[in-house]
């Protein structure tokens, strides 16, 4: 009996070879396509080996980028942490592009190769594919042709300007990254060609930031009579102030930069807004991964192509990727994306199909439907973290993690409870652990409200602090060093309290330094 | 047809090697503090071989715009509960900082921690001698070719009967015996031994004498033939044919001198031996092969190995021109200069026999310092003397007499040292580009 089986395997042993990949890729596509439906770019599967990754990982797992030291620094911290066996690699990175090329390890063994290819390949290949954020904010066509535009123009910028001119230019606009993004709207496609002939005539963006809704900022011009002033109200709009992609306002209005420093600013913030998806869909990209995965290779031992050693081989690796420490386990760091995504996608799963009293009050529209396929690819092309949690974390989910929920209220001395895993608990848990996934509360929120051009020509930005959460002091004044090198004229960063209006903090940045700063906790 | 798998293992491997190099260059200052200050403080031995450093993150920060780790109002959801019900108080902890063992706030930033990486050794070293030079390569620099090596080449048939080459024209001599066809021996033999039983009949019958006769006549010819293709022939024979190979010169040896008498403590040891492995590690790092003479000396001057070098006692007076002569007579032995690079290095705390300077200059001039490379001494001062000597013109007899010879030779180098920190700085001196400009005026 078990030698017919046998004759079944796609592989038997550890070994790889490319005979084998192909089979088993064959197969895994067929159950992705046919059983799943997954609807993916076409695959494109590099085998590198162990230092290739460790390139890949210090390069944000890109396949080209321009050089930089913090890509250095990176190398040198992981090299470091992978050979004295402190850290293992990955077994795979992936790459939103079409096509979509996966990396795996030389290392890894023929199981290994399979749940690696069923995970990215498919998982997210799927997920980059169809999610709505990577369909409005990425070009999965032009971004391998734009990142090799992008390492050629920095290179030419070494040679022509010196590297440590660029390399002080590329300092401040890593140190803006965060604010290169255009968050509610699509950026335009990339286009190498495009690129290159219009590189400083990027007049169509000006249209297309206007955005009427900054009108209804909660700061009211009731409150600060003089702000109402015609002069000021013009320069704004002249300048598209209130402005929260502070790269895009430093390359279009800096007054000293030159147009190759413009160009790089450019590039960086478009390396910025390709990954803004991603930083937004880390539970449901590894989710969708992780369960596309768990599913194939299931499915595959269900129909016999592998055997149960390889199977034991993919589920130990599987249960080590998923594991979920408690609050008090010293490997506790937050909740494991992985964990918390193939949970939910596994409970949509069992919801369609077997439902309970509970899960028919909660979620009536996916209740015994039956149909969990179409359930989860409806979620994870029209969700991203924060949206999915909120709409699909399960009583029976946060149960089984045994959530709870603690403020932290600066003026208390002791963190209080405020929801369990029960009854009167769900919603504030979920809605909690939702928020934290937010990236408008991640991130602190600052923006260029003001730059009196024909004055001292200082720039003012504004940073509206939530849950009166302070900026890191240390950070915010290198970063306003840089950022006064990129604007070349004093820079003032206000922190205002959202919520009360209370200024916490103000740092002017001039020539010789932070010189002036007020009320610092204030 | 798309090829869907892709090996790209034998792409170059090096690709960040632009990033890294940017890096190191980026964090060179801070990475030179810590490599200087390793080579003080730790052992010298170890001082080639320390790769992990740990810098400050100081001018290698990415600074972003991030939320402070304490501060504001926080919720946050934990998991794993079991005995927390809603409503329930937990005390903070009294730094204030994050609660659990989370890391808020900095799941990709360093933090203010030190950044710990692994320097290769080429960089590190690269660091530690940097803009290091040895004096007077020049004069039998590396690629200068002084010595020979003999390296096989083939074979020939001319050659020394001891570079026979057995093998070689054993087989030529078979081959060349086939081809003439060569009776062989064991022919020979059949034909010899049938005459022989001819002969030993009496009565032969009419047919046995013709066979005989038959027999001898061939055996004439196999004889004629045998003479005429011998068994070895000069054309056969081959040598082992070597040539001699030109090779540089990349061999050093080091000769260590130090006083040990009873006026050298544990400190003054201590400063000298780091002096010498500082110079060794520098010259293995040149040479392909550095070996090292551990001369001391007291009233007599004796070769030793590493150890008693630093840790036997002795006593005895103190002859410094014992542990010279000594060095001489080891030169001859075993070094002949045209082989070998020559670094000497003495250690002494400054003292000597009063009359023997005058031996020591005497040796130095006509005998060392024709042999040798370069010849670095150093004076190991208390740190109280170390204030008073300042002037290098004043000083006690042996430092006297050897500005007399330092004055003459641009390839000898005089130093005092007080305490650790002395010696980078000193031994940066006696090697740097600029004392080699300045010597070779």
């Amino acid at each position: 009996m078990i030698t017919k089986l046998k004759n079944n395997f796609l592989f038997t042993g550890a070994e790889w070879s490319h005979a084998t990949l192909e089979k088993t890729y064959k197969a895994i596509e067929e159950i992705a396509l046919e059983d799943l439906g997954l609807d993916v770019y076409r695959n494109q599967i590099e085998i590198i080996s162990s230092e290739q990754m460790l390139d890949a990982y210090s390069s944000v797992g890109l396949p080209l980028m321009y050089q930089h030291w913090s890509f250095g620094k990176r190398f040198a911290h992981d090299e470091l942490l992978y050979r004295k066996g402190y850290q293992g690699l990955a077994y795979e990175i992936v790459i939103n592009s079409n096509p979509c090329i996966s990396y795996n390890m030389e290392e890894n063994t023929m199981p290994m190769q399979t749940l690696v290819m069923a995970h990215a390949a498919f998982g997210h290949n799927h997920f980059f594919k169809n999610n709505y954020l990577y369909r409005q904010w990425t070009d999965a066509d032009g971004i391998l042709e734009y990142l090799q535009f992008a390492k050629s123009y920095i290179s030419k910028c070494e040679e022509k300007h010196g590297p440590l001119a660029v390399e002080e230019m590329l300092d401040a606009a890593h140190a803006l990254m965060d604010y290169g993004v255009f968050r509610y709207r699509r950026p335009p496609p990339l286009s190498t060609r495009e690129e290159e002939s219009r590189r400083r005539e990027r007049e169509e963006y000006e249209a297309r930031t206007f955005n009427d809704l900054w009108r209804t900022l909660p700061k009211s011009r009731a409150d600060k009579p003089d702000e109402a002033d015609e002069e000021i109200q013009r320069r704004r709009k002249l300048l598209k102030l209130p402005q929260e992609n502070i790269l895009y306002f430093l390359e279009k209005f800096s007054p000293v930069l030159e147009t190759w420093q413009r160009e790089i600013l450019h590039i960086v913030r478009t390396i910025s807004q390709y990954f803004y998806p991603q930083k937004q869909t880390k539970v449901m990209n590894e989710g969708c991964a992780t369960f596309v995965h768990y599913y194939i290779v299931n499915k595959l031992y269900d129909l016999g192509l592998i055997g149960e050693g390889a199977l034991l081989e993919i589920l130990h690796s599987h249960s080590s990727v998923v594991l979920q420490p408690n609050y008090d386990d010293p490997r506790f760091s937050g909740i494991n994306p992985y964990a918390l995504g193939f949970e939910m996608m596994c409970d949509i799963k069992r919801m369609c199909t077997e439902p309970t009293d509970e899960d028919r009050l909660w979620f009536p529209e996916l209740a015994g439907s039956g149909d969990w396929r179409g359930a989860l690819k409806y979620a994870w092309a029209n969700f991203r973290d924060e949206s999915f949690i909120l709409q699909y974390l399960s009583p029976h989910v946060m149960r089984k993690f045994r959530m709870f929920l603690i403020t932290d209220i600066e003026v208390e001395a002791q963190y209080s409870v405020k929801g369990i895993h029960d009854e009167a608990g769900y919603r504030k848990v979920r809605a909690a652990l939702a928020r934290s996934y937010d990236i408008g509360v991640l991130e602190p929120d600052v923006q260029v409200v003001d730059a009196d051009l024909k004055g001292d020509r200082c720039l003012h930005l504004l940073h509206l602090a939530q849950d009166h959460v302070p900026l890191d002091a240390r950070q915010r004044d290198e970063t306003m060093r840089h950022l006064r090198r990129l604007w070349g004229y004093n820079v003032q960063l206000k922190s205002i309290d959202r919520d009360t209006g209370a200024l916490m903090s103000e740092v002017f940045m001039c020539e010789e330094g932070v010189v002036a700063r007020g009320g610092d906790k204030g | 047809m798309f090829h869907r798998f892709i090996d790209r293992r034998l792409n170059p491997k090096d690709k960040s090697l632009g990033n890294r190099q940017r890096f190191l260059r980026r964090a060179r200052a801070r990475i030179k503090e810590v490599v200087n200050k390793s080579i003080q403080e730790r052992k010298i031995s170890d001082a080639g071989s320390g790769e992990v450093i740990t810098i400050p993150t100081r001018g290698i920060e990415e600074p972003r715009l991030r939320h402070a780790r304490a501060g504001g109002n926080r919720q946050r959801v934990y998991t794993g509960n079991r005995q927390y019900q809603a409503g329930d108080q937990i005390d903070k902890p009294p730094s204030g900082g994050g609660h659990g063992s989370g890391k808020d706030g900095s799941d990709d930033g360093e933090g203010e921690d030190d950044f710990r990486f692994a320097l290769t050794r080429e960089e590190f070293l690269d660091l530690f001698f940097e803009d290091l030079q040895l004096p007077d390569l020049v004069k039998t620099s590396l690629r200068e070719v002084q010595t020979f090596k003999i390296n096989r080449a083939g074979y020939s048939a001319s050659g020394n009967p001891s570079n026979l080459n057995v093998l070689r024209t054993m087989r030529n001599a078979y081959g060349r015996r086939l081809a003439l066809h060569r009776p062989s021996s064991q022919s020979v033999r059949d034909i010899e031994g049938a005459i022989e039983q001819l002969r030993s009949k009496t009565p032969l019958s009419e047919g046995e004498i013709q066979c005989l006769a038959k027999l001898e006549a061939e055996m004439a010819a196999l004889q004629r033939k045998l003479n005429v293709v011998p068994f070895i022939d000069p054309i056969d024979i081959r040598y082992n044919r070597f040539e001699q190979k030109p090779s540089p010169n990349t061999r050093a040896v080091m000769f260590c001198l130090m006083d040990v008498s009873g006026s050298m403590g544990e400190r003054e040891k201590d400063l000298a031996k780091r002096f010498f492995m500082l110079l060794h590690l520098f010259l293995e790092r040149r040479y392909e092969r550095t070996d090292m003479v551990f001369i001391r000396h007291t009233h007599h001057a004796e070769e030793v190995d590493e150890q008693t070098f630093f840790y036997s006692p002795e006593t005895g007076g103190t002859v410094v021109s014992t542990a010279l002569v000594e060095m001489v007579k080891v030169v001859r032995e075993r070094y002949p200069t045209t082989e070998w690079n020559i670094y000497a290095a003495q250690a002494s705390d400054g003292e000597n026999f009063s009359g023997d300077s005058e031996r020591c200059i005497d040796l130095l001039q006509k005998e060392i310092m024709p042999l040798v490379q370069y010849y670095a001494y150093i004076e190991i001062l208390d740190e109280r003397e170390f204030d008073i000597f300042q002037d290098a013109r004043s000083g006690a007899a042996l430092w006297r007499a050897y500005r007399d010879v330092a004055d003459g030779h641009s390839n000898f180098a005089m130093k005092r040292i007080a305490k650790h920190s002395d010696i980078y700085p000193v031994f940066r001196e006696l090697f740097s580009a600029k004392k080699e400009k300045l010597a070779t005026r």
